[in-house]
């Protein structure tokens, strides 16, 4: 009898399909990888599986889940706990400034009666320190760590907090389905190694192990079963040994709908108009570690790759938000760094993709927002008054307007405050922005996320026109690999803080996959 | 418009206040307490107060919330204006060089206080009290150690060290609430005077304030002050904006307290310019501000208000209940205000 089995689960979050009729199936000590571009549905998967209150709160789920035959609604997380399901988060949960042993037995603590706990309850008990720290070891042992378990959190290294999770875990006695959200996406080579090994151990204990990850050679070096996930839809559900690693990569990336792409154009020949050397960017959880590209002008130039690979630390380091060393040429000249006011007065700007935080002032109007840049930076709708410069209210309203007509932003007049419109129109107000600006150079991060369909297609359309009727150069962030191959000329993916390559963006799927999870096409093939 | 939307734009504690201040008023007419003198002292404190409650708008719009530490401003203003009574000026003159002194060491004071307050950002409002605690403190000691001369000035017996309360009746008293002050000739606790002078000098500063705050400077200002990841993005310079509004808010509470002195008659010294922070902000707050957003509107409501209040509650209530009840009012509004913009953070309040 299969352990674990989810049937038929779907969930929409507020009319947006997330997850469409999936399946997945779970033996009794199998590990079984689960894998999936971001935003694939492999969260909100797990969320469900594990009661996640947010399920709930957005109106719970289709489908049905079984463990061991019976049928499992967990209505908490505290309801999976207790039917033997375990999970290690991405972000670890663990309290610093305790050992091992009390973040292991945190709230499941051994206690000894006492007389206080007769009179007022078990929570008056006196902790058993001696077996606390007896289960630890057991526990720290079966993950092959020698570390003594009265050694506090603090200072320890991100790869035994990642086992000191497991070990909390494992600790549970009933537990027999054990999740892992990205667990060796913090972890060094080696230590992903031993990770893999303990993994391996597990399993063969009767423990099974669903193992969400990016890491494709990983899935294929240990675990038995894969299912992939793209677009909230299950695409793939096999042995591992009938599968190869291309066909993984395949599967993850595939293009799902078919787009209307722009004819495809020669650019060899033009000048380059920005230069990276040997870029790095200290942008907590987007590091770049190490970047050169040359970004021709008039181009749209794609940078893709998986979430905290270092993709969008690449834009806010040549815009000068996060610290930055290397070098960033302009037209040849090069670029003081780490001032983005510098980057500016050069004609270049950027739209972030943290639309709500940096490019939206949300408690003020939409014309403020649109002419706020070439306000500050160029001078423009200002009027000199006796000694000083003021703003231009008239021509200020004249220019929303018209962006307004341009790019259909809904709203219900130019002076309502932007906190209230839809991510679409946010999104527009901030093109708004940069068209207003005239940069020569327009750094785009995620331009479509979180907005509908409709709009999507007018950024990317906007984008388009920029590039090819007004020759502006456009640098495009997303995670969106279709809609990168709809509009950019040349893609570049970005794994683990450096370029794994720049492909033409009608590359096969199988390459772009696999320079997404940090493979070569050609290395895997020659292994093969 | 509906009365709901109404009553979300008037907003509840202004809609309370308001209510209050009517029946205030229903009760002064009832209680035969004559309105011409009320009123009077409504705008001559409302001239008094509103240039303090103005120094709050550039600190909210600059994002070090409300500036709790108006008391550096404040002694720097009383020291122009014992400088200048020292030298023996009067009048528009006394006035005048009060405000020469007073405004350029403001401005130094407001610069560096402005560079400390970038070091502590999102706790600007906790530490501009513990700031203004310490001001005052070490002004208690230079008020009793400036040599100055002025009988008038220090203690009649041993001579040294400035009085507590100074009389500025020969010195600038009043200039500002007699200029042009009309109907000519009217005296008396119960007739109707409008001190001309001071309501024109408040729009002096305010016209400055608005007319900064419509400038290119201005604009950029309040987008540091909203937020500081838009405003660096887009190549403004967030810690100098902060200090510029740091600075101006300094001088107002200079220029304010100048203002003040001279309507009440008397400068204050020692520990009182501890207590004008509060009812300056209590005043913004009540007239529509928020911790994120204040404009001149909010000033000009909130001091009308909050004065108003305590013109009429003092003759209405002392009558009612027989006991100080004015300066209990006075100070559960100002605190309750202050507590429920602060729970309601960046939102309307």
């Amino acid at each position: 009898m299969a352990l674990l089995e989810m049937k038929d689960i779907s969930k929409s979050y507020s009319g947006n399909q997330v997850l469409k009729n999936v399946n997945l199936t779970i033996e009794p000590g199998e590990i079984h990888g689960l894998i999936g571009e971001n935003g694939a549905g492999k969260s909100t998967l797990m969320n469900i599986l594990f009661g996640m209150p947010v399920i709930h709160n957005t109106g719970g789920h289709e489908g049905q889940m079984f463990i061991n035959g019976e049928p499992f609604t967990p209505k908490s997380p505290m309801d999976a706990m207790a039917a033997g399901i375990g999970m290690v988060h991405q972000e670890f949960m663990l309290i610093p400034g305790f050992t091992i042993t009390e973040n292991v037995k945190l709230n499941r603590e051994n206690t000894k009666e006492t007389i206080l706990g007769k009179v007022f309850g078990k929570k008056l008990n006196r902790l058993d320190r001696e077996t606390m720290a007896e289960d630890t070891k057991i526990a720290l042992e079966k993950l092959h760590m020698n570390i003594d378990e009265f050694v506090k959190i603090q200072g320890l290294p991100v790869g035994y907090m990642q086992f000191v999770e497991i070990a909390r875990e494992i600790d549970k006695r009933n537990l027999q389905l054990l999740i892992l959200d990205e667990p060796t996406a913090v972890l060094a080579e080696s230590e992903a190694e031993k990770f893999l090994e303990v993994i391996q151990s597990l399993s063969e204990m009767g423990i099974a192990i669903l193992f969400i990850t990016h890491r494709l050679d990983e899935i294929k070096s240990v675990s038995h079963g894969i299912t992939v996930l793209r677009d909230g839809e299950m695409v793939l559900a096999e042995k591992i040994e009938n599968i190869s690693l291309v066909e993984m990569a395949r599967a993850m990336v595939g293009r799902s709908v078919e787009l209307s792409t722009e004819e495809r154009r020669d650019l060899s020949d033009a000048p380059v108009h920005l230069e990276l050397i040997d870029m790095h960017v200290k942008m907590p959880g987007e590091e770049v570690k190490g970047v050169s590209l040359e970004i021709k002008k008039g181009e749209i130039f794609g940078i893709g790759g998986l979430a905290g690979q270092g993709k969008i630390g690449i834009s806010n380091g040549i815009m000068g938000l996060y610290p930055t060393t290397g070098k960033v040429i302009k037209s040849g000249q090069e670029m003081k760094l780490n001032s983005p006011r510098e980057m500016l007065d050069n004609n270049v700007t950027f739209l972030s993709e943290d639309r709500k935080g940096m490019g939206l002032l949300l408690d003020d109007s939409i014309e403020n927002n649109i002419a706020f840049a070439a306000q500050e930076i160029k001078d423009k709708f200002l009027k000199k008054i006796l000694v000083g410069r003021f703003l231009d209210k008239k021509g200020i309203t004249e220019n929303a307007v018209k962006m307004i007509e341009e790019l259909d932003i809904r709203c219900t007049s130019s002076k309502q405050h932007t906190r209230r419109l839809s991510g679409g129109n946010q999104q527009k107000v901030c093109i708004a922005r940069a068209l207003t600006f005239e940069p020569d150079i327009l750094l785009i991060s995620e331009p479509t996320r979180g907005i509908d369909i409709g709009a999507k297609k007018l950024v990317l359309d906007t984008l388009v026109h920029l590039s090819r009727e007004e020759g502006m150069t456009v640098v495009m962030t997303s995670s969106e690999l279709a809609e990168l191959r709809q509009v950019s000329d040349r893609i570049a993916i970005i794994s683990d803080g450096k370029l794994q390559g720049i492909f033409n963006p009608d590359e096969k799927d199988e390459v772009l996959g696999l320079a997404m999870a940090g493979d070569d096409y050609e290395e895997v093939l020659n292994d093969a | 418009m509906t009365l709901k939307t109404l009553y979300q734009k008037i907003g509840f504690p202004r809609l309370i206040i308001t209510v209050f201040f009517i029946a205030l008023l229903i009760g002064a007419v009832v209680l035969n307490i004559p309105l011409a003198g009320l009123w009077s002292s409504i705008f001559v404190r409302f001239g008094m107060n509103a240039i303090l409650v103005l120094a709050m708008v550039p600190g909210i719009r600059a994002g070090i919330g409300i500036n709790f530490n108006l008391a550096l401003g404040i002694v720097l203003g009383l020291l122009g204006a014992i400088l200048s009574f020292e030298f023996g000026f009067q009048g528009a003159t006394g006035f005048l060089v009060a405000n020469a002194i007073a405004l350029p060491l403001a401005a130094i004071a407001g610069y560096l206080y402005g560079h400390m307050l970038n070091r502590v950002k999102g706790d600007e409002m906790t530490v501009s009290n513990y700031i203004g605690l310490s001001i005052v403190s070490f002004m208690c000691i230079v008020w009793i150690i400036l040599p100055l001369t002025n009988r008038e000035l220090i203690w009649p017996m041993g001579g040294k060290g400035l009085r507590v309360t100074i009389s500025m009746e020969n010195s600038f008293g009043e200039f500002l609430n007699n200029l042009w002050a009309f109907p000519k000739g009217a005296t008396g606790a119960s007739s109707f005077v409008f001190p001309t002078g001071m309501i024109v000098y408040f729009a002096l500063w305010a016209a400055i304030v608005w007319a900064f705050n419509r400038s290119k400077a201005g604009s950029a200002m309040s987008a540091a002050g909203a937020s500081e990841l838009f405003a660096t993005s887009n190549g403004v310079n967030v810690n100098r904006y902060r200090i510029l509004g740091t600075m101006i808010s300094t001088i107002l509470a200079a220029a304010g307290i100048i203002t003040y002195a001279q309507g009440f008659g008397f400068l204050q010294l020692y520990r009182a310019p501890l207590y004008m922070s509060m009812p300056a902000a209590a005043s913004i707050l009540i007239g529509g501000a928020t911790l994120k957003d204040a404009r001149i509107i909010h000033v000009i409501i909130g001091t009308f208000l909050f004065q108003g209040l305590l013109v009429v509650a003092l003759p209405v209530i002392n009558v009612v209940s027989g006991g100080d009840m004015a300066e209990i009012v006075r100070v559960i509004v100002s605190n309750g205000i202050i507590l429920y913009a602060l729970t309601r953070g960046g939102e309307e309040a």
